[in-house]
């Protein structure tokens, strides 16, 4: 009998979180209760990308989109849809408060121009169903690859292509793979990077949650073109969900004959194996991942020789981020001419970012390289939050730079990010709001550059810490106009002789923030003021006398306590012991505490 | 060595010869340890140095150099805060300060009744819900300072 109700749960990590699964099941238990469980069939798909609005719940074939679902309410979405044929309107994602009219998905700006390659499956199909991958061509381009192409056609293809690597830097992937084909070896590894180590990114755990077999799929073809039999996977252990989810793709490739040994009687063998990551955010780099693969502490050693050449093990292995893994089977499918076609002259196809922060339709979003970013953030992300005013963006996380509201109609490109000062990265994109402060925001990124640096070199052990330490110093009102001169000259440093990208990028955010906002900064030093309110020992909170009517909701509020007063009296606040937790200024209904 | 004085399970030991003949395996044995005692003991350590034949230095130059592996027994209840970009912007080293502050506790340290140990962690990925903190495999979503002493007071008595 055919199934009238597709009922589609995001089973992103965003959405688990907020009791996905719950959902999921009372939908199929409410189906039986109700006595149509013959009438619906749930699925627990990928991410949908709208993570703002989650847990996401989409019906088809009405293609009612449902936001913000509760597992109490699969009862009505059960009795309304299935049984009476009828959207609950209550739940259906509405454009504001103010419009009454619901509508489709196709029309929710959101999705309007995003274009979905990488994430072609997440959301539409269950990830832990093999045939449901291979229903929408899974697999078609493997047995392309193994039956129709030689190893250089399919290398050709990539090249052709125009395909870089997703996971920041940009290189070619045809002229990796073809170094690694030409070196002469009898063992070679394919090495997928999914250690995501971006704060604030998470496109790569989306796709594997979503599509893994798309990533298998890839990694394969991978090895035929460059002749290797194995893979490793090399992914967060923080990720367990993903894990999860390559565990079950992994096993049922091979039960379909589509992983092993001899694939599809092809002759070729291919084997993947999960290796998990603990935490290290320099193994993103990829030779301190293939140290950490190898079992020791994931420290980045000098290249060349590149990892093409002599990587894991001394052998010729390419290492391949998610995202660009996932395009692979439809560059194959469709063709380099189809792929060549979207994005810009450098920078062909999409890119799929995790656009968070101070921005309303917070989400993941997958766009053609060439979008703006003021279409990103304000068509897609639907503009900032509690209409505060757009300080900046920041794309590539603790290696990136922040881009300005003067170059938001920049295209997006490799080259042009760049260009900005920022860089493409990995693809977390972080909306900031004027209640952000730029001195605050570099100092956490360097904080977490000294964490991570691995303490190999001397540019990145010693320079993220003197950044630091200079940077914190600024926050606390002590710092003089030089320090400016000395980040500057640090990190020009760093930038130069770090022997891995992490210090070679770590002052980014600073350098980045001193040249578009130097007089924030001099505020800090000059007038020990910081005018977003962030670094806490510049700020100072007081009460105007004139407005405090003594009621002394702030004095009952403040931890300490040091605020005083009469009842129906003005306070004071004590300013000398004051630990500037800000309940006051937010408990004050009558706007008499004031923060300088 | 006093390596003979803690027990693993029988999944844990097959674990370790599976992977201990593996190369590179030294990872992979580390979760195994971490997921059964919760963190890595030293004997665990001198134990599986005698089992696999790979020196204690080695093995504690992997252990301390990544996050994800502690070297002291974490509170029953793990409260993990993540400071991610996107939840730092929206307030979560204030949620770190004033879980600290409830507890009583600084830095890594655990509870005197063993119960919660707090750990900053980077991005759990659910950014569309920052601030986010876990406790157990619990995810809450959007947390404010307010309701940091009703989440901690759910764990106290389970």
């Amino acid at each position: 009998m055919a199934k009238k109700n597709f009922m589609l749960v995001c089973g992103g990590t965003g959405c688990e979180s907020s009791k996905s699964d719950e959902i999921y099941r009372t939908l199929i238990k409410e189906a039986e209760l109700q006595g149509v469980k013959d009438d619906v069939q749930v699925v627990k798909t990928g991410c949908f990308g709208f993570c703002e609005k989650g847990p996401i719940v989409k019906v088809l074939p009405s293609e009612s989109f449902y936001v913000e679902v509760k597992p109490e309410d699969a009862k009505e979405i059960i009795a309304e849809q299935v049984i009476k044929g009828r959207e609950v309107k209550r739940l259906l994602y509405k454009k504001s408060q103010q419009t009454a009219d619901n509508i489709k998905v196709q029309d929710i700006e959101f999705y309007q121009k995003q274009f979905r390659i990488v994430l072609r499956n997440c959301g539409v199909i269950n990830p832990e169903n093999i045939e449901e991958y291979i229903a929408r061509d899974g697999y078609v381009a493997l047995e392309k690859a193994l039956f129709e192409m030689s190893p250089q056609q399919i290398i050709d293809v990539m090249k052709a292509s125009g395909l870089r690597g997703r996971g920041g830097a940009g290189f070619p992937t045809g002229v990796k793979w073809e170094t690694a084909a030409k070196v002469n070896s009898e063992v070679k590894y394919v090495v997928c990077n999914a250690d995501e180590g971006d704060p604030g990114a998470y496109m790569d755990r989306s796709t594997i949650e979503g599509d893994p077999h798309s990533v298998l799929e890839a990694m394969i073809i991978a090895g035929k073109a460059i002749g290797a039999h194995n893979g490793y996977i090399y992914i967060r252990a923080e990720y367990p969900l993903a894990i999860d989810r390559l565990k079950v793709a992994i096993a049922q490739a091979k039960e379909r004959g589509l992983m092993g040994v001899d694939i599809l009687g092809s002759g070729f063998d291919f084997d993947v194996e999960i290796r998990l990551g603990a935490g290290a955010f320099v193994c993103g780099e990829e030779t301190a991942l293939l140290q950490s693969i190898e079992g020791n502490r994931g420290m980045p050693i000098p290249k060349p020789p590149f990892p093409a050449i002599k990587g894991l093990w001394g052998k010729p292995t390419i290492i391949n981020n998610v995202e660009t893994l996932a395009n692979i089977p439809v560059i194959l499918t469709k063709g380099a001419e189809w792929f060549a076609a979207i994005g810009t002259d450098k920078s062909k196809g999409t890119k799929v970012f995790a656009l968070t922060g101070k921005i309303n339709n917070s989400g993941l979003i997958e766009v053609p390289m060439g979008t703006t970013l003021r279409e990103i953030i304000f068509d897609i992300g639907g503009g900032i939050k509690g209409g505060k005013k757009f300080k900046g963006v920041q794309t590539g996380g603790p290696s990136g730079g922040i881009i300005v509201e003067k170059d938001l109609d920049t295209p997006i490109s490799y080259e042009s990010l760049i260009a900005l000062g920022s860089m493409m990265g990995s693809g977390g994109m972080i909306v900031m709001d004027e209640d952000d402060c730029v001195v605050d925001v570099s100092k956490f990124y360097m904080a977490f550059c000294v964490d991570e640096s691995c303490g190999k070199c001397a540019p990145c052990r010693i320079g993220t810490n003197q950044m630091h330490a200079l940077l914190d110093k600024i926050s606390k009102g002590n710092g003089v106009e030089a320090d400016l001169d000395s980040l500057e000259r640090i990190g020009k440093a760093m930038t130069k002789a770090s022997l891995c990208m992490l210090g070679g990028s770590a002052a980014n955010p600073t350098l980045a923030t001193i040249r578009h906002f130097r007089d924030e900064y001099m505020e800090h030093i000059v007038d020990h003021k910081c005018r977003a309110g962030k670094c806490k020992s510049l700020v100072v909170y007081e009460i105007i006398p004139a407005k405090c009517i003594g009621c002394g909701l702030c004095a009952r509020k403040c931890p300490v306590p040091c605020i005083t007063g009469e009842k129906k009296q003005p306070h004071v606040i004590d300013t000398a012991r004051c630990i500037k937790c800000g309940e006051c200024f937010k408990a004050c209904k009558f706007g008499a505490v004031t923060k300088r | 060595m006093p390596a003979a004085n803690i027990e693993f399970s029988s999944e844990l030991n097959s674990f370790i010869e599976e992977w201990g003949k593996k190369p590179g395996g030294l990872i992979m044995m580390l979760h195994r340890i971490q997921g059964e005692f919760g963190y890595i003991p030293r004997e665990a350590a001198e134990k599986l140095s005698l089992m696999v034949g790979l020196p204690l230095a080695k093995i504690y130059g992997v252990v301390t150099f990544y996050h994800f592996f502690k070297t002291s027994k974490p509170g029953k209840h793990r409260i993990a805060i993540c400071l991610g970009t996107a939840c730092y912007l929206k307030g979560a080293q204030d949620l770190v300060d004033e879980s600290r502050s409830i507890l009583g506790i600084a830095g890594e340290d655990v509870t005197d009744d063993g119960l919660f140990s707090i750990d900053e962690v980077r991005c759990l990925g659910c950014c569309g819900l920052a601030p986010v903190l876990q406790v157990g495999d619990e995810v809450y979503g959007k947390v404010t300072k307010e309701q940091l002493p009703d989440i901690i007071a759910k764990y106290r008595n389970l």
